[in-house]
């Protein structure tokens, strides 16, 4: 691995020692843009330092290195933590989930990552399918129930978030609200309901209403839908603000994102003029879905890596995700977030999450709906 | 331009160095092409076919060109415009609005496009994509133009004048002759933006090619769909490239023989208009500066969140800095044989590699980085996550904005300069770096300052190889941003501006404008 990938952000040294590569950098462009194409024999001789400053090695011991789909401003505090917690200096790369599993695709077994902690299950799945994740011990695995870890063993879930119905409350009376999701696409809904048709969690809700609803009715609630004038957006925050704001009466969302804005605010999230409604009576509309982790092949014997799934399961993270992300810990033992009902108290709909690999059926569905491009 | 002297009968010279050099340097920006043909191959010619040859992609297709054809019509219109009123007109405070038209390249679209959705509740489409890309985009047209307009010779004016021809005839006839290299080069570099550019069709929810390989990406983690997508890419940027080669006209001369000190041209007298342009050149700063300004403030003051220490600002202040330095270092070297190779040895092969470097500036940042990740992981383990494996997807991304700039500049340095240094015995490197460099010293710098500016706002190929730990303005504004974290996300999008604004500044600068005095003004 290249000498310049800094370590946590908290020693970080390339905080001093930038500006001096810089200036070196500087002096020698200087000189050298003055000799014309010495600049390329220049570029040559860096990537010779650089490859020299190569150790060839994984990640040093004591450390690990994580693929982060998941926020730097929610993992980053947690992350210190668990370094103050366990000794092990953690490596965080952040990146979009979706292009970061296509990353570690690329990368196959050359990846210097260890651990690749995901914002949604498809993604792990997919790198799973790829035979990139090594099998995790008995005792993660059995610390969450069984339909939010891999049937497989390679990835588990860390946290919970339940698919909702946001809603304005001037707008629409609790008495008013749906009782299944289905009922959106009713004509008293038309141009009501904001949705987030290219984002992961609305596609792995389609692909839980195709395993439990069947195909056919999936189709149908599609179309409705997108002949429903619905309002299409480009994040689940977007159609959030907007419920907030008055501008949309509903949307389809997940849960947590009301923790975010009111936390920007500076609010409960009981403050907020947009709120919860999680569909009753195990709905498809409510599926419950998962962020979760897997440790890489090439770290299938780091205890450092197992070390940090185990931690991830353990109270203080479970806690943490909690209180900070408003999410639903996943082990037994940890209240929930403040302020909303608590999962086990919920009907969620019963879908096995390893039942929703079938994404490309849910695609050809979505994009022949006309709600994405 | 030397085809134009009476040696061009001959053939031009061969210069074997220059040509590998930038046979080199090409190399670089035909990895993402590479990338995408090995990943293309897996699926093979049927599954190519299955997802490229649909009616979904012939509508992407049309929208994606009628998107960009329209914004480069209207970044033309407001380039050219703009560019006449602050070089040729008595407009007051030209010198500010010139330094203001140059500065919207300092904002990201996905900025723009967020404050625009969040000023306009429901804005959506193809209109108002189009409308903030214009803003984004028109001065890839203005800086050219303005610096040809600045340039042009005068004599050639007053020629046509002397002849009979009224202002408008003259104008028509000469002075946009003069300035056309300049619009076409601009509009290219528009369209090809257009084309490639993620942030404002995402968020005003235009369904162009390359919203459609993000969306595939998220849409089932479908690599190899996204990758057959970008195929399709090319080939659309292939025809754009070639209806940009039909309209190149061959002849002219566009600069002037000889130095000596340049008579500024004479400024047409507003009158009335006076007013009504100032308040349209000030609209237009509005729309695409003011606008983003106040609502950054907005968010600012409405939020709680806060964005860390000031060392953690400061280090991501640096690292932009150290990055898009590098990227922009990398990228002008690179530039430069293929640049000169395209004046000084015009040619098949100089022709084609010029063009080659056009096509991956028009693929999505996503395909860039990950076509790196796999040339880096593949090729060049060494510089994986590394500064210079960005540097060169820095470069992959945005040479042609390099090379336009030094092809300028190699045009208007006299071959006969070099010419003479060779006759008179030094050596090919020592031309090069005795007459040649010093005379385009202007426009490599130009085109440096325009790689600077885009690796700053650039964010899908950062985020996929920067190296770990590292954070930049970019990644920061999108770490904040996608947490509704708006406060603590505006520093960074502040800084943004900010480091993009002395580059544009010295864009404005190069173009000779704020030289340029205002004495002398006509009827």
């Amino acid at each position: 691995m290249p000498d310049v990938r800094a370590s946590t952000p908290d020693d970080a040294p390339h905080a001093h020692r930038h500006p001096r590569r810089r200036a070196r950098h500087a002096r020698h462009a200087r000189r050298r843009a003055q000799s014309g194409f010495a600049l390329a024999a220049l570029v040559t001789a860096l990537t010779v330092l650089t490859a020299c400053g190569d150790d060839g090695g994984s990640a040093a011991e004591g450390s690990l290195t994580l693929y982060s789909g998941r926020n730097e401003d929610l993992i980053a505090p947690l992350l210190e933590r668990f370094t103050a917690d366990t000794g092990i200096d953690v490596e965080a790369r952040y990146g979009n989930t979706a292009q970061m599993a296509a990353q570690l695709l690329e990368e196959g077994d050359r990846s210097p990552a260890d651990v690749f902690l995901a914002q949604d299950a498809g993604a792990l799945g997919a790198v799973a399918k790829e035979g990139l994740f090594t099998r995790l011990p008995a005792a993660s695995l059995d610390a969450v129930p069984a339909g939010f870890r891999s049937a497989g063993g390679e990835w588990v879930g860390v946290t919970a978030r339940s698919r909702v119905l946001v809603y304005n409350a001037d707008a629409v009376a609790e008495t008013d609200l749906p009782a299944s999701v289905f009922e959106l696409t009713e004509p008293r809904w038309s141009g009501r309901v904001g949705v987030v048709p290219t984002n992961a969690s609305f596609q792995a809700f389609v692909t839980a209403m195709t395993v439990v609803d069947g195909e056919e009715r999936t189709r149908e609630f599609l179309a409705g839908l997108a002949d429903n004038e619905p309002q299409i957006r480009d994040s689940n925050l977007a159609v959030l603000e907007e419920v907030d704001a008055g501008t949309l009466d509903v949307g389809l969302i997940n849960h947590y994102y009301v923790g975010e804005l009111a936390a920007e605010r500076g609010v409960a999230p009981d403050r907020l003029d947009a709120r919860l409604h999680f569909f009753p009576g195990g709905d498809i509309g409510a599926l419950v879905n998962v962020a979760g982790v897997g440790v890489l092949t090439t770290a299938a014997d780091d205890p450092e890596a197992q070390a940090f799934v185990d931690y991830l399961l353990g109270p203080d993270a479970q806690t943490y995700f909690a209180e900070q992300t408003f999410e639903y810990p996943v082990v037994d033992g940890v209240a929930g977030p403040s302020g909303l009902p608590a999962l086990a108290e919920l009907t969620t709909p019963d879908v096995d999450l390893n039942d929703l690999d079938g994404l490309e059926g849910t695609i050809a569905l979505i994009q022949a709906s006309g709600l994405t491009p | 331009m030397s085809r134009a002297l009476p040696l061009s009968r001959l053939s031009p010279p061969r210069r074997p160095l220059l040509s590998l050099a930038a046979l080199g340097a090409a190399a670089v920006t035909a990895i993402p092409l590479c990338y995408l043909l090995v990943r293309a191959l897996t699926p093979g010619w049927a599954g190519w076919a299955e997802t490229v040859l649909t009616t979904r992609v012939a509508e992407l297709t049309a929208r994606s060109l009628a998107l960009a054809a329209v914004v480069t019509a209207a970044c033309v219109v407001l380039g050219v415009g703009s560019g006449f009123a602050v070089t040729r007109t008595d407009l007051p405070a030209r010198r500010a609005f010139a330094v203001l038209a140059a500065l919207p390249l300092a904002v990201p679209t996905y900025i723009a496009a967020f404050t625009w959705v969040s000023t306009f509740r429901g804005m959506e489409g193809f209109w108002p994509a189009a409308l903030v890309l214009t803003l984004c985009c028109y001065p890839y047209v203005f800086l050219p133009v303005t610096a040809a307009l600045v340039g042009a010779d005068p004599a050639q004016e007053e020629v046509s004048a002397s002849l009979g021809r009224g202002p408008l005839r003259t104008g028509v006839a000469v002075t946009l002759g003069q300035i056309r290299p300049a619009i076409g080069a601009g509009a290219l570099l528009v369209a090809l933006y257009v084309l490639s550019d993620f942030g404002a069709v995402s968020i005003l929810r235009t369904d162009t090619f390359t919203r459609a390989v993000f969306v595939t990406f998220d849409l089932g983690f479908d690599r190899t769909g996204a990758v057959l997508l970008s195929t399709a890419l090319v080939l659309l940027t292939v025809v754009v490239l070639s209806a940009e080669s039909v309209t190149r006209t061959r002849h002219a001369r566009y600069t002037r023989l000889g130095s000596g000190a340049r008579r500024p041209h004479p400024r047409l007298r507003l009158g009335r208009a006076r007013l009504p342009v100032a308040a349209a050149m000030a609209g237009l700063c509005a729309l695409s500066l003011g606008l983003p300004a106040v609502n950054l403030a907005r968010r600012l003051a409405a939020g709680v969140s806060e964005p860390g220490t000031l060392g953690e600002v400061a280090r991501a202040t640096g690292a932009t800095l150290w990055l898009a330095g590098t990227g922009a270092a990398l990228t002008t070297v690179l530039a430069l044989p293929v640049g000169l190779l395209a004046v000084r040895s015009p040619g098949r092969l100089a022709a084609l590699l010029e063009r080659l470097t056009y096509l991956s500036h028009a693929l999505p940042g996503v395909v860039i980085g990950l076509s790196l990740v796999f040339f880096g992981i593949n090729v060049a383990y060494p510089l994986y996550q590394s500064t210079w494996l960005l540097a060169l997807g820095y470069a992959a991304l945005f040479m042609p904005l390099a090379v336009a700039g030094i092809a300028a500049a190699a045009a208007q340095a006299p071959a006969v300069l070099e010419e003479v240094a060779s006759s008179l015995g030094r050596r090919p490197l020592g031309v090069l770096r005795t007459v040649t460099l010093p005379l385009m010293i202007p426009g490599v710098a130009s085109g440096a300052a325009l790689v600077f500016i885009a690796c700053v706002k650039e964010l899908p190929a950062t985020l996929l190889l920067r190296p770990t730990g590292m954070d930049t303005l970019a990644t920061e504004l999108w770490t904040q941003a996608s947490v509704a974290a708006y406060a603590a996300a505006t520093p960074y999008a502040a800084l943004l501006l900010v480091v993009s604004a002395g580059p544009a500044w010295l864009l404005a600068r190069r173009t000779g404008v704020l030289a340029e005095s205002g004495a002398q003004v006509s009827r």
